[in-house]
């Protein structure tokens, strides 16, 4: 429920409050909507979504994937934060995943996603989403629909500027959002916070993505004066190798921002020549800085996470190499920047103005060429305003956050204090129509809206504020969703649906993209986990020491072995549970009583690990916890544990191999 | 080396690959009240067609009985057991004289559809109450399975 844009965040509110009592536009919170509009969301039984929407899920640190139009919620991608449903974070193949430098972290704030692309255009292979606490980008296999890799970014905090990707997926960014003393090892960062303009700084990340696994590494890294920044998108078509963001706090306030960092009539968009960056690095430019990040990368073929410490990262000076960053002020401490489908216009959205800046690529290119500068900042050349400009849209709506495109001429912005999503036409400027949002839109997604090649059809406000729209619920609701049609020329509401989590940037792309990827199984034979059991007939119990592994396979409807003796308070058991269903949809759950982890859902052919520790002496049950049949109840079994100086020896079996 | 037919397609299975058709066919499959087995989601793995007669030659062909033997282990031998006891699913012995091999084969490679048309399977399933899980066996794995049931049998 927390609007973005937490500077002024109170004022907003007042304003929105303000706005929503006095304005004509939502009196009532029923919409009229023509005749036939269910039939444009009612996806009849049996039948499918035309698209699915990833949505990122703010504070519940995953992603969670909806179709279109149904509004209809398919799953929670687990990616940042641990995920009792699915064991994610807990079995022993995927704690390691949250692994941070400063060790295990449970959770994290995803705010926004990009899909792959190639060519400008969706291609369906990757979703990548940020984490803006403690900062990490991930990339999410369309595939499996699992989280394949996260990446640290050093030198970083308050990821929010992630991760939007250039137009072949070269890169995906991360930039800094609160500026804070670098990580370079050495340094002292324990330094006065009021020591803000001499010891603090933000970094912009290039994280390369590696054309056939996705792999990321951090490129390089440019140091920027400790300001706040906040989106980004890459150019693309003519501005491919330009990479634009938007940032606040160009009065380097390190309290109050709310106050001192809304002094300033204008704040920057920055542009990047990641070109010319990749220059300077082939000729040897640059630092390198010592730094310690984690890097942990699922082997499918092992079934395990792969974790590595990366030490060392480039970075880029602007001051120093001359070329590589451009500011562009821009009104009001622009939230959004947004480039067209064709490269040609970025579009800052300041969000305390009343109206949109559109800047000129071509004009960039030029004003760059004849130095027309209105000076600099901290020695980074600041381009003249008026000289970059193509224009303003006058009189937008209130609050403009986010800019998405339909690809027919048309930009749609979503009005974060009036409450609305805004049509304007990119040549003219002119806004040609705008309709409401219930209520305070934050993002908003056009099916394909960021890329060179939109998909249209579908606009979705993911808003700030619930309110009335549903059941209440009391103190905490759901989080608001509309879905509106775009396909002609005015926009028509056509559905509300509740999200998980608080939705940020979010994708939609056709299904034809993704559901013929999608994995049904995991093959028995490709199996290479090291404790897998691959028949029921190696099924055993083998202890080293006080460590207890359990090998495990499950299949309609039993778990072998199903009696297990022998195991003694102190030890550390290890259920390493194989299922041998080779089947689509068939996972079977593992848990036992006293477990304290989670239990674990373990896909058909896939070996998962729980770890358990026994404090008492006596009989646990444990069980399948995912129906699998008829006899899904009959799924069950016991581990005797005694007591630690027992000499009950190790014995295991089930039907007529359980101990006699 | 004994040869294989492929016989076409059956009714169901001819609907099943019509659903994967052209649009307009899945429109109107769509409009009208669908059959339950149309219901099975077209994308549903299936691994082989319809098998109507299978080939035997003696003597087995050994590689094919080591590679059922390995395919057994792996996939069936947690429901069935080599002897005459029933377990999850019916024990083994004598299956390949209680049934016929294009029957057996049908059953392990498109058990879906045995359980939607097959009277003998769907009475298998009444008594054993667990669907037999479609392992994603191949015809020709199937085929070695098969030759590992006529060993276990006696065959030679």
């Amino acid at each position: 429920m927390k609007p973005n844009p937490r500077p002024a965040a109170t004022v907003l509110l007042a304003l929105a409050a303000a706005v929503l009592a006095t304005s004509c536009k939502p009196k009532s919170i029923i919409q009229k909507v023509e005749s036939g509009t269910a039939e444009k969301v009612y996806v009849a039984p049996g039948r499918k979504d035309e698209m699915y929407n990833f949505v990122s899920g703010g504070f519940s640190g995953n992603v969670a994937v909806y179709g279109l139009p149904s509004g209809r919620l398919f799953r929670q991608i687990p990616v940042f934060s641990a995920h009792t449903e699915s064991g994610w974070g807990y079995s022993e193949e995927t704690k390691a995943m949250l692994e941070t430098s400063q060790g295990y972290e449970p959770w994290d704030d995803q705010h926004h996603l990009a899909l792959s692309q190639t060519k400008g255009e969706h291609d369906g292979r990757w979703v990548f989403a940020n984490a803006n606490n403690t900062p990490r980008v991930a990339r999410i296999s369309t595939e499996t629909f699992r989280t394949e890799e996260i990446l640290e970014v050093p030198n970083s905090s308050g990821n929010h500027s992630s991760p939007f990707i250039t137009e072949n997926s070269e890169y995906i960014v991360a930039g800094t959002r609160f500026a804070y003393p670098l990580d370079d090892e050495g340094a002292n960062p324990d330094v006065p916070i009021s020591s803000f303009k001499e010891n603090f700084k933000s970094v912009f990340s290039m994280i390369s993505v590696a054309p056939e696994t996705g792999r990321m590494k951090v490129a390089f890294q440019i140091i920027v004066p400790g300001i706040d920044m906040d989106l980004a998108r890459a150019g693309k078509g003519k501005s491919h190798g330009w990479m634009f963001f938007s940032c606040y706090n160009s009065e380097l306030a390190h309290t109050l921002l709310e106050v001192n960092a809304s002094q300033k009539d204008k704040d920057f968009i920055g542009a990047i020549n990641w070109k010319k960056c990749e220059e300077y690095i082939k000729a040897g430019k640059g630092r390198k800085s010592r730094n310690k990040h984690l890097h942990h990368v699922w082997n499918e073929e092992i079934q395990t996470t792969e974790s590595t410490v990366e030490e060392e990262v480039v970075m880029l000076d602007p001051a120093e190499l001359p070329g590589i960053l451009y500011f562009m002020p821009c009104p009001k401490s622009p939230h959004g920047c947004d480039t067209d489908p064709t490269g040609s216009y970025i579009v800052g959205s300041g969000k305390l103005a009343a109206l949109i800046p559109v800047f000129s690529f071509d004009k960039i290119q030029a004003t760059i060429a004849a130095k027309d500068y209105e000076g600099d900042f901290h020695g980074i050349p600041v381009l003249k305003y008026e000289s970059v400009l193509h224009g303003e849209v006058k009189k937008p709506g209130l609050g403009p956050l986010h800019t998405e495109f339909d690809g027919k001429g048309f930009a749609y912005t979503s009005m974060f204090v009036t409450s609305e999503i805004v049509k304007w036409n990119i040549e003219t400027l002119q806004v040609v129509d705008r309709s409401p949002t219930f209520y305070s839109v934050g993002h908003m997604t056009i099916a394909g809206g960021s890329t060179a090649k939109p998909h249209g059809k579908y606009a979705i406000a993911y808003n700030k504020i619930t309110k009335d729209r549903y059941l209440p619920t009391g103190p905490e609701l759901t989080q608001s969703a509309q879905l509106y049609d775009i396909s002609g020329d005015k926009i028509k509401l056509l559905l509300d649906f509740p999200t998980v989590g608080e939705p940020h940037y979010a994708e939609a792309i056709p299904a034809d993209l993704i559901a013929p990827r999608s994995r049904k199984i995991y093959k028995l034979e490709e199996n290479k986990h090291p404790h897998a059991t691959k028949s029921e007939k190696d099924v055993k119990v083998l202890r080293e020491g006080n460590v207890v592994h359990v090998y495990m396979t499950a299949i309609r409807s039993h778990l072998a072995p199903d009696n297990i003796e022998g195991i003694k308070v102190g030890d550390e058991v290890y259920f390493h549970v194989t299922n041998l269903e080779q089947d689509w949809d068939v996972p079977h759950g593992f848990a036992i009583k006293g477990g304290r982890t989670s239990e674990l859902l373990i896909m058909p052919g896939e070996t998962v690990t729980l770890k358990w520790t026994p404090k008492r002496v006596g009989i646990s049950p444990f069980y399948c916890t995912d129906f699998c049949s008829a006899l899904h109840q009959e799924m069950q079994g016991y581990a005797r544990v005694s007591p630690a100086d027992s000499d009950v020896p190790i014995r295991y079996g089930i039907g007529d191999t359980a101990p006699k | 080396m004994s040869s294989k037919h492929f016989i076409l397609p059956v009714t169901l299975l001819a609907c099943l690959s019509l659903g994967c058709g052209s649009k307009e066919e899945a429109e109107t499959a769509a409009a009208e009240s669908p059959k339950p087995s149309e219901l099975i989601d077209k994308n549903a793995v299936v691994h082989g067609k319809q098998i109507k007669s299978v080939e035997l030659t003696t003597p087995l062909n050994q590689e094919w009985v080591s590679k059922g033997k390995a395919a057994y282990e792996m996939k069936c031998l947690a429901c069935h057991r080599l002897d005459e006891t029933r377990l999850v699913g019916p024990g083994w012995k004598d299956v390949t004289k209680r049934r016929e091999p294009a029957w057996i084969l049908n059953m392990v490679i498109n058990v879906d559809m045995m359980l939607e048309t097959d009277e003998e399977a769907r009475k298998l399933l009444e008594l054993c109450l667990v669907r037999m899980p479609n392992q994603n066996i191949t015809e020709p794995e199937a085929r070695e399975v098969l030759e590992f049931m006529r060993h276990n049998d006696g065959e030679e």
